[in-house]
Formats: structure tokens, C-alpha cells, sequence
């Protein structure tokens, strides 16, 4: 399956035989309060800040999330998706959970954008669908409904289904269009959960082949040495049929388990992006002074 | 074992987490002819109060703060029967419930486990509560604080729909309320109305005994 996303001038694929697909998650002021009281003033220098962190860490798209509390993150979303075009040529994933906001953001993006996200919730599917399908995007859907989370694998399994059948079926969106958010959970506030995320990626692959892209850092929530479990977390999902992961892409140690992934997975054909990424690391520590 | 030894083995297994050693524990200091209101106070308390700190501190991550709530809550279960037969009062009751529309309970959950260990009576309505069930668990449990958590700045506005809900139904006055979650900010708090919020458990904790100090202090005014 290849996802295609599109900026004015760029082309990203998500897929199996593609390199996996990371999604630059820093543009998000949740958590940040500087951030977040310079949104309400509507000041977005920060976001050039961070657009140029995650471009320079290796990401291949760019989340963008105005979700600040008492900000209007319509008008946000807008202006942010005008700004990150104008900086970078990247793809942009539009991230907000308010409907007029994706709106906002599809209406001011130039390409194809991938929507962020949907759940199995009959209203958000009846309001979000028609706008991807009318901005011709791909979307992230989440197996979750109005009553639950399901921890069950197999319980994840049917709700892909149901995702799949109503956004092909009822909107004519692309099955290819499609990315199934597995849904990442924190180990530190259960053990069993992140094999049950593990089963469901495999699921999810052997039955649609679908690509996958999942919030990586919720899976270290609370625990030390997020960036040791996150580089675990990866390459063992990466193997299972995850293609894709919304990540900071500031943490180098993270980025580079992907790409020895990507490698041992047989995504780099002649290790040559590995031997190339360990050159330029080379020629810049011999620059560095001292 | 003494009864100074007893107690300090009982704060130290319930900051570790062992639960069937604090059940044990228990047990032996009641049949030792400790009171509950001893094991509760004088261990199990100031047990949970240092778990929050390392948390707070960042010495203590989440499965070890879990673990301890989850000891604690296996003594209490013993002591709470015989607490209300001595007529022993809980620091406060507390209802607590996700908004409806969100699912998230993790950070809930710990809030919850951080106030059973400072002595409140804890009731969990669980996940996507509608304004109403509040209400209902409100008049029900005639509770000293309502906790509203929500995880999306799309369910944050049930805040102002559940305080909107308890002014219709004459109880806004009789509650404090209290909201929390990843997304929320102490302007959001203060902008749809809440008492109180906190950034984390250990800081809820702390601002709901203030709140509930100073509530007691007007009315005994």
C-alpha cells in the first residue's frame, strides 16, 4: 500500500518498501506554556523555531497542532499552515481534534495533506470523512468508538474494518488514502499494553496491508530514559508493519534506530542512506571546533 | 515487632509496593492492637505522601506510584469497615470522573491513587461521563469535591457543561470542583469557572486539601 502525500513541490510515499515515514510531531504547543501563551497572542515565531529542529533532525513530514487552550485554533491553523509552506516543502500532517480547525488547515494547504485524525465515532466519522475526501488527503484513523479504547487486539481488528468499509464505502475515500493509527499506549501504567499495540499492528498488516503511524513517546509516558524505550519500540513495530511514526525528530537516538531499521528491514539497499548519514555525521564532528 | 518497628515496616513495604507484605502488615498491627487509625495515619499516609514527592521530583515514575496505590488500596480495604465503625472520618469525599466524549484515564487514575493515600474517600465514575451522571453521583454521594480530567482540547469544554449542569441543578454552591488533564492550563480553569486545578497528582492532592481547608474555615466563619 503507498500513501501519497504531497506538498506544492514535494512528494513523500508512506509504504512497506519505503524508508519509514517520520512525522515531525514538535509543531504543538500541548505542554508547552510559553508556546502556548504566545499562540494566544497570536505571535507563531516559535513555530519557525521548530519546523527547522524537525527538518534538520530528519523529518519527512510535519505534524501541525494548534491546540492551545483559549486560543482560536481555527485561525491558528490557518495561519500556521501558510507559515510551515512557506519554510519548508515538506508535507504537513493537519493535527487538531476541532473540525472547523482541519478545515481551516486544509483549506490553506497547498498538496495533499494527511488529516490527523479520525475515530470510529459515528459523528466525527459523518464530520471529518466528507472533508478529506472533498480536499482529496489521506487520513489517520483510530480504533476507538464512543465506549471505548478496546485492549483487545482482535476488538482493534473489527474496528479497522468498520473504519475501512464506511470511509471507502460510504465516502469513497482511497483504501490507500488510509492510515491506522494502532494505538500507542504507555507501558509504565501497564506491562501487557504495548504487546497488545505490537499484535494489533501485525493484525492490521496481514489483514489489509494498511499503512500505520502511532504517537511513539506515548509509549515511554512516564518512565525514565524515554529515548531507550522508544528506540526499542520502533524497530519491534517496524518489523510487525508499522510504516510510519509521529515523533520528535530531535532525538537523535530515536532517529537513528529507525534508520538501522529501515536497513535490517531492507528498506536501504546497499546500506547506502546508513553509510551516507554516518559520513555526513563524520564530516560534521571534524568541522566542529575543538 | 513493636509497634514503632510494625509501623515503619508498613511505610516502607507500602513505598515499595508489596502488597501482600502491607496486607500482612496489617493484619499482624491489628491483631498486634494497633488501631486502623494508627496503621492509616502513621504509615500508610505518610507512605503515599513520599511516593507523590518522589514523583513529583521526578525520583519516582509512574509503575512504582501504581504499584503503591495498589498495596495501599489492598490495607484499606481492610481498614475502611473498621474506620467507619470508630466513626473515623475520611479527610473528604471525592467524586472523580473523565468528561464525556474522552476515554483517557492513566493521569485520572493517578490523581485517584494520590488522594486514596492522603485519606479521601475516592468515587471513580470511571470514563465519558455525561454531565448528568455527575449531577446524579453529586446528590448521591453528597461529595466535598468533584474532579472533572479531560486529555483533548476538545473535551475540555465538558468542563463548563458539567458546571453549568450542577448550576441547574442547585448543587454549584455544595461542591468544590476541581478539573485536570494534559491539555488544561490554570487560565482554562479559571475561564470556565473550577475552583481548583493542578498540573499533576501530586499537586492535586495538595490543592484539594487547601481548597477543602478553606471551605471549612468559611463556613466555620
Amino acid at each position: 500500500m503507498r500513501t501519497v502525500l504531497r506538498s506544492a513541490t514535494r512528494e513523500v510515499v508512506i509504504g512497506g518498501d519505503e524508508p519509514f515515514c517520520i512525522i515531525g510531531e514538535r509543531i504543538n504547543p500541548t505542554g508547552r506554556k510559553t508556546f502556548q501563551e504566545q499562540l494566544r497572542r497570536g505571535d507563531l515565531s516559535r513555530v519557525e523555531v521548530d519546523v527547522a529542529q524537525q527538518v534538520a533532525g530528519g523529518a519527512m513530514v510535519l505534524d501541525v497542532n494548534m491546540g492551545a487552550p483559549l486560543a482560536d485554533e481555527v485561525e491558528l491553523m490557518r495561519r500556521a499552515v501558510r507559515l510551515v509552506q512557506g519554510v519548508t516543502d515538506l508535507p504537513l500532517c493537519i493535527d487538531s481534534s476541532v473540525v472547523e480547525a482541519l478545515e481551516a488547515g486544509l483549506d490553506a494547504y497547498e498538496g495533499k495533506a494527511l488529516v490527523n485524525s479520525v475515530t470510529a465515532e459515528e459523528d466525527r466519522l459523518e464530520a471529518v470523512l466528507p472533508l478529506v475526501k472533498r480536499h482529496e488527503a489521506a487520513v489517520i484513523m483510530l480504533p476507538n468508538d464512543e465506549t471505548e479504547i478496546p485492549e483487545e487486539p482482535r476488538r482493534r481488528l473489527e474496528l479497522v474494518e468498520r473504519l475501512v468499509d464506511v470511509a471507502t464505502g460510504r465516502f469513497g475515500i482511497g483504501v490507500e488514502d488510509i492510515v491506522i493509527d494502532p494505538l500507542a499506549m504507555p507501558v509504565g501504567a501497564d506491562t501487557t499494553l504495548v504487546n497488545r499495540t505490537l499484535e494489533t499492528i501485525h493484525l492490521v498488516h496481514e489483514r489489509f496491508g494498511l499503512n500505520m503511524t502511532l504517537g511513539a513517546s506515548n509509549v515511554s509516558f512516564g518512565m525514565p530514559d524515554r529515548a531507550g524505550i522508544g528506540s526499542a519500540f520502533i524497530p519491534m513495530a517496524m518489523a510487525l508493519g508499522l510504516t510510519s511514526a509521529i515523533m520528535d525528530a530531535r532525538a537523535a537516538d530515536l532517529v537513528r534506530s529507525v534508520k538501522a531499521a529501515d536497513l535490517l528491514l531492507d528498506h536501504d539497499p546497499w546500506g547506502a542512506r546508513w553509510i551516507a548519514a554516518h559520513r555526513a555525521r563524520q564530516e560534521r564532528e571534524q568541522q566542529a571546533p575543538g | 515487632m513493636n509497634r514503632d518497628e510494625l509501623l515503619k515496616a508498613l511505610y516502607e513495604e507500602t513505598l515499595v509496593g508489596n502488597a501482600p507484605r502491607v496486607l500482612e502488615l496489617t493484619d499482624e498491627g491489628l491483631a498486634g492492637g494497633l488501631s486502623p487509625e494508627e496503621l492509616l495515619f502513621e504509615s500508610l499516609i505518610p507512605s503515599l505522601e513520599e511516593v507523590g514527592a518522589r514523583f513529583e521530583r521526578g525520583d519516582f515514575f509512574v509503575p512504582e506510584m501504581l504499584i503503591a496505590g495498589k498495596a495501599m488500596a489492598g490495607a484499606l480495604e481492610v481498614l475502611r469497615p473498621l474506620l467507619a465503625e470508630t466513626g473515623v472520618e475520611s479527610v473528604g469525599t471525592f467524586v472523580m470522573g473523565t468528561v464525556k466524549g474522552d476515554v483517557h484515564d492513566i493521569g485520572k487514575n493517578l490523581v485517584n491513587i494520590m488522594l486514596e493515600g492522603a485519606g479521601f474517600h475516592v468515587i471513580d465514575l470511571g470514563v465519558q461521563v455525561a454531565p448528568e451522571r455527575f449531577v446524579a453521583a453529586i446528590e448521591e454521594h453528597r461529595p466535598d469535591i468533584v474532579g472533572f480530567s479531560a486529555f483533548l482540547t476538545t473535551t475540555m469544554p465538558m468542563f463548563k457543561a458539567n458546571i453549568n449542569a450542577l448550576e441547574k441543578a442547585g448543587l454549584r454552591d455544595q461542591v468544590i470542583v476541581m478539573v485536570g488533564g494534559a491539555p488544561v492550563t490554570q487560565e482554562y480553569a479559571d475561564a470556565v469557572g473550577a475552583d481548583g486545578y493542578a498540573s499533576d497528582a501530586s499537586a492535586a492532592v495538595a490543592r484539594a486539601k487547601e481548597l477543602l481547608g478553606r471551605r471549612r474555615a468559611a463556613a466555620l466563619a
